[in-house]
This record gives C-alpha cells, structure tokens and sequence, in this order.
C-alpha cells in the first residue's frame, strides 16, 4: 500500500465523511488515492482558508474532527489563519499539507514552506513524517490529540515521495504519549471546596464558556442550576451550553452582553467559571471584575490555572464529570432575593432595538429568531451582526451557534455554514455575515452551490467594517477612516453569477415575507442581501479596557474616553 | 588582526550573574533554573523555545543531551522574564505533547555544576599567579603556549562566574561555557 493509501486508510477507519481542501503537486498522490474512494469523500474549496473554515464549521456543529487536505507552500500557509481560528476556540482539526519531497527538504524547492514551524504556535501539535512507515502512527496520534483532552488542531506535513512510496506499517490500536495527559475526573477535595464555597454564597453566578459544549455538559449545567437555583450566563462560544429562554439564564456576559448579565457578574458573591478562560473580552478591567467575589475555576486545561487570575479554587477537569461530580454535594440554595434582584435587572435593561428607522439587523436576527422556532444552527461571521446576532438569536440546544470567538476571524461565516451544513444535512443551517467577512471568503459560494447545500446566507450590507466604524464614530470623535466599503457589489447579482437564488431586503417591513421565502428554498443555497442601517451601534458595550461599572447600555451623549491602549 | 587589537575587541563580559532564585530583580525580573525531561521527536526545541520568548523570558543557557532512557533527552534552562508569567512557563511546557515533565529548580536543594574553558593570555612573568588562581578554584590547566593558558573549571554558576571574575582582571581572551545542568538531590525527581 502507498502512503497516500494509507492516509486515507487512518481517515476512514477514524469515521471521516468528508475532506475538505485543494490540491497541488506536492499532494497528487492523495488525490490519485481519492479517486473512486467512496468515504471519505472530497470536496473542493476555492481557497484553503475556507478548507481550514468548513472543517471548522463541521467540528463545532457535530462535534467529530474536521479534515483538511491542502497542498504544499502556498496552499499550506493559506491554512494559517483558519489553524487559528480552530486553536483560538478549541476545535479540534486535521490538517493535511503536501510537501516537497524528503530529498529537496530545505532547499527552497518549488512551492516548498516550512509550514511544520510556522504553524507551531497555532497548533496544539504538528507532524513533519521522514518515513511512509511513520504515517499510520502519526495519523493516530493526531486524531488522539485533537480529540482528546482540550481539543485542538493538529497539522501533519507530508512528503511527496513519502505518499507515493510503500507503506507496510499499520495502524497502532493504541496511542502512546508518555508528555501526553489529561484528568478529566475531578480531584473529590476539590469538588468539596466548591460545593462548601456554593452552599455559603448567597450571590453565586455561573460563567459557562465553550468547554462546557465540548465536554456535551448541557443536560449536566441545567440540572445544576435548577438543583440550586444559580444563574448562568454563558460566553460566546457557551451559547448552547444552557438555554437562554430559561428563567435562570443571564444570556450572554460581556463587552456586548446583557446589562443583567454584567450587572450580576459585578455583584455577585462567587463565580463558576466552568470550561472558560477569563477572555479579556469578558472581564474588562481585571481588577475592577467581580472584585468581591469567591472566583472557582473549572478548566479541563491545567495551564490555565492562574493564567489570567488566581482563583481561589482551580479544578482541573472536563466541564461534564466535574457538574455530576458537584450536583450530588450540593442542595437547593436560597437564591431568591438574588434572583428578584436579576429578575429587576432583566426588567429594567432589557435587550431592546429601536422599531423606528430603516431596516436593522437586530430586526432582521430577531425575525429569524422566530420564524426558525430558535432551532436553527446559526453561523455568523465577525463583527456588529455578529454581536447582534449573539444577543437576539437565543440559543437553546448544543453546538446550534458556530462563531469565531478568540480569533475573530472574519471571513469564518460562510465556509463554516457550508461545513456544518454537511455534518447536519437534516438541519436549517444560516449564515450571518456582515458584508466586510463575507467579502473575505465568498468565493465559497461556488462550493455551496456544487454541493447544493440548502444553507441561508444573510448578508448583512451596512457598507461599513461597522465595529471598527462604532469605536471611530465614539471614542475617535467620528474619525472615519478605513471603514467605508464603498464598491460593495450588488450581492443578488454576485450569487445569481453562481447560480444561487437570492432575494434583496430592503424594507423592515419585508423581512417575514423575504426570510420565509429564503427559509423555504432548499434546492441549494438562498441568499439575502439586507441593505441594512448604516450607522446603528452595539450596545450594552463595556469599552475594551474598562469596568463592568463603565459599561454603556444607552448610545452615550457624551465622548467617552477611548479604551486603554489605543491612543 | 594584531593581537591587541582583538584584544580591545573581546572585553565586554556580561556582569557576573547574580544569586540565584526566585528574588525579583529590578521591573519583577527574576532568574530561574527549569530542568525538562523530554520526548526527543523534531521540533521539540522550537516549541520549548517559542514557550519563553512569547512571554517575555530570555533563555541565557540551555543545555540539552541523552539520557539513560531510550528516546528522551534531558534539558536544563536558565532564563530570566517577568515574575508574573513564571508559573505560566511551567504549565505550558509540561503542556507540550513531547514534554514529559518540566520542573522549576530555582528554589530547590537540586545539585548544579557547569563547567568553563577559560584562555588567558600571559606573559611568562604573569604565569604563576593566572596557576595558582585556576588552583584556588580547582581548576586544570589543560593548555598551554608561549602567550596563553587555557584553563577548564567546574562548578556551580557562582564559582565560575567568581573565576571569570578574578581571570577578568588578566587579558581573558575567550570563554567558553555549557551552561547549568541541574539534578534533584536523593529521592527527588529531575
């Protein structure tokens, strides 16, 4: 058997459906390999960074490892930011670079880059293979290391000569990593600390981050919560983790969060921070953050211990079997003069839009909040809608909402749709993406078209890169420069030229007769173009920098001070 | 080259390090002594490496060599960085797939030895007392010419920077050092 034969072997055997990527020369013999194999099956990009996306895309929806296949040089260094992006949020991946053969290692061959140590810091662990033989090994260790533990993307760089030569070794039914290890059984000591800390607080708040969807602790957190009557307020990435509509939901916390969300974490007495990591998108100003509260830490990750605070108990564990360890240690609280006080809060700052004006993405998030029965898997890409879309999509189900958290990458929206399109082909799948992200990555809308994947694309038209525009427009005193996306195609057209029904939106009242239309299209992907309010701004906002107490729920009558840092 | 001229060239030495331990210096710098026990794959260096430097940490010597034990090598690391990232240091190499273990000796009873190769150039009437120094500090003699003396020393970092100190003051034309290996004492681990 060749190397090449014996990667897609691993493939198989590790239960992959598809492959995601482009080839090159460097990587033919895989592809030589490819045809007629009926699993995995490929599927061609129009560019590896959208390879790396909807590879992204499928993990976070189905929760299997995504797989790239790219060629050497440029097609390996075009993975770059999507190995980011995957590192940032924990997603676990595979990807697959050609290289040149063993013997031109080194030698500034054709299309040759040493993408084994310019990946390194965006990767949890990358192969260079020296020998066909290795390949069955390393396929299996990377599949262990991106799945286990926290999860990860992992590179393996493959020679050339190494995939069309013959390969006899097989693949180890067991995987030996001595530096490699993970706990995800808590310490019993440690989980008697919090309980102890749980049962004394009378203003107890559970931060719930991305680790909790990783662990699949949603049915774990909600009996918690209900058990003892705690609020939880989820991340960006932890939407899904518990539901939002639920009385006991603070939403999302945060720069863009609910004011009650932020209002709670200010007063609170002890907070749960369960498979989060103090993002400074969360926190604010350190030292202003939840100053007098007991801080519990749960991460499956021991080197985040300390990293950003010292809490004053740190279990390290996997977010699922530290709550069923808890939920037996711990009775009913009484939480309800607190939750009165949440309930207040929920009341007086509510999330809200203004109904008057042209057309808003809150409206058009809002609509499609409804008309989907909030069941749809939403996908957004970087930026205002994005935020809009985390505050009026609420989420109630695992892996529903797919979004570029750490990173921030713009241009994650469409191919991740089309990744998680094809993990969940049952599933109403829907893009958002501001017209600036989606201009990064469109060239996939060929491989949704091809794949006649029935996925919504809301492109949301401001003709701005809005969030930068919004911190311009406040803390630069209008200071317009960069944003303006004047040159904006007409998108209807853009998706007609690939063959792709779409409909404009341009008036509020519009928005239910052009959702439902674009809902009800599935022979292959639906586009809206929503020319959309162009200087609306995000609120609540908390400025990069500043305390919870600065935070902004209204637009500010007054020039607020820039954020820290960046002038 | 004259020979004075290189001499006027090579004359920069670093001040003699400190004390070790985990004493803050000036701006909450401090020095510390990590020994790591690691899986010798590709790359293993480069990840231990990008570790420090992305958190500020200068690595002032690193020593890296087999051990009794199939497919590993040992490392020893001095560096110096910011106080506050330290313990983020330990966790994130022993987060390294190929890391077995990372230790901190800094503040522990390990034992620690390096060894220098020291030339000195001296005239035939300097020569006695550049010997009888490498004595005081039991070091060999193990070259010699009609100009230089080149002397090997070993021991821990503040011996051989208190000799380095003393040679400073003759025309100290090279050193040469390993850098600090490190082994726990009795029952401890490295």
């Amino acid at each position: 058997m060749r190397g090449a034969d014996k990667v897609l072997e691993a493939l198989d055997q590790h239960g992959v459906e598809y492959i995601f990527g482009l080839p090159g020369g460097s990587v033919i013999p895989i592809f030589d390999a490819l045809v007629g194999c009926q699993r995995p099956k490929f599927i061609l990009v129009r560019h590896e960074q959208g390879a790396t996306h909807m590879a992204d895309g499928y993990a976070r929806a189905t929760g299997k490892p995504g797989v790239v296949l790219v060629t050497s040089g440029p097609g390996a260094t075009n993975t770059i930011t999507g190995l980011l992006t995957a590192h940032m949020d924990s997603v676990p991946l595979i990807v697959l670079t050609g290289q040149t053969t063993t013997s031109l290692l080194g030698k500034d061959a054709f299309q040759e880059a040493d993408v084994f140590d310019i990946s390194m810091p965006v990767v949890k662990h990358s192969y260079l293979v020296k020998d066909a033989n290795q390949i069955p090994q390393v396929m299996a260790e990377a599949f262990h290391i991106a799945t286990t533990g926290r999860p990860g993307p992992v590179l393996i760089d493959l020679p050339k000569d190494l995939l069309a030569a013959e390969c006899t070794a097989v693949l180890p039914e067991r995987v030996e990593l001595p530096g490699y290890r993970w706990e995800p059984r808590p310490d019993p000591a440690r989980v008697a600390d919090v309980a102890r800390l749980l049962q004394r607080s009378r203003r107890p708040v559970i931060y719930a981050g991305g680790g909790c969807i990783a662990a699949g602790a949603q049915d774990a957190l909600k009996a918690l919560a209900e058990k003892t009557q705690v609020p939880v307020a989820n991340t960006l990435l932890g939407k899904g983790a518990f539901p939002e509509q639920h009385a006991l939901s603070l939403g999302m916390l945060g720069m863009h969060g609910t004011a009650y969300a932020n209002k709670a974490l200010a007063a609170c007495d002890l907070v749960l921070c369960i498979g989060a990591r103090w993002d400074d998108r969360i926190t604010g100003k350190l030292s202003a953050f939840c100053p007098e509260a007991r801080k519990v830490h749960v991460d499956i990750d021991p080197a985040e211990n300390g990293k950003i605070l010292i809490p004053d108990v740190f279990v390290e564990a996997d977010a699922r079997a530290f709550l069923e360890e808890l939920i037996d240690q711990v009775g009913p609280l009484d939480t309800s003069e607190w939750l009165a006080l949440i309930d207040e809060w929920k009341a007086r700052y509510p999330l809200h839009y203004p109904r008057k004006g042209g057309l808003r993405m809150q409206a058009i998030i809002d609509r499609l909040y409804r008309l989907t029965a909030g069941r749809a898997v939403v996908v957004t890409d970087v930026g205002q809608h994005q935020m809009w879309a985390a505050q009026f999509y609420r989420t109630a189900h695992h892996r529903q909402w797919l979004s570029s958290g750490g990173a921030g990458t713009m241009g994650f929206g469409l191919p991740a749709a089309i990744g998680a399109q094809f993990g969940r082909p049952d599933d109403t799948v829907v893009a958002i993406v501001g017209d600036g992200g989606f201009q990064m990555t469109m060239a996939e809308l060929a491989t949704a078209a091809v794949n006649k994947l029935p996925i919504k694309i809301i492109v949301m038209d401001n003709k701005y890169l809005g969030m930068v525009r919004q911190w311009q427009s406040m803390f630069f005193d209008n200071r317009l420069c960069g944003v303006d996306l004047e040159g904006n195609p007409d998108f209807v057209k853009l998706a007609e030229a690939y063959g792709i029904t779409a409909f404009h939106l341009r008036r509020t009242a519009d928005i239910d007769k052009v959702l439902t239309r674009a809902l009800k299209h599935s022979a292959g992907p639906c586009l809206v173009h929503a020319d959309v309010e162009k200087d609306d701004n995000v609120f609540p906002m908390i400025p990069a920098g500043a305390s919870i107490n600065e935070m902004l729920i209204e637009p500010p009558k007054h020039r607020v001070p820039a954020p820290a840092g960046t002038r | 080259m004259t020979e004075a001229d290189s001499r006027s060239i090579a004359i920069a030495w670093p001040e003699p390090a400190g004390a070790n331990g985990r004493q803050d210096d000036n701006g909450n710098r401090q020095r510390v002594t990590i020994g790591l026990l690691v899986y010798d794959r590709p790359g293993v260096l480069v990840r231990i490496a990008q570790v420090f430097s992305r958190r500020g940490y200068n690595i002032e010597s690193l020593v890296v060599s087999p051990t009794n034990m199939p497919s590993t090598s040992r490392m020893t690391i001095t560096s110096s960085g910011p106080a506050a990232v330290f313990q983020q240091i330990i966790l994130q190499l022993n987060k390294l797939v190929n890391v077995i273990h990372a230790r901190d000796h800094s503040m522990d009873e390990a034992v620690t030895r390096e060894l220098a190769l020291f030339k000195v150039g001296c005239n035939v009437s300097e020569r006695a007392e550049v010997l009888q120094l490498a004595e005081v500090f039991r070091g060999k003699t193990i070259d010699i010419s009609e100009s230089t003396i080149t002397i090997e020393a070993t021991g821990t970092t503040e011996k051989i920077d208190a000799l380095a100190a003393m040679l400073a003051k003759f025309d100290l034309r090279e050193m040469v050092r390993t850098g600090k290996v490190v082994m726990a004492r009795g029952r401890n681990v490295t």
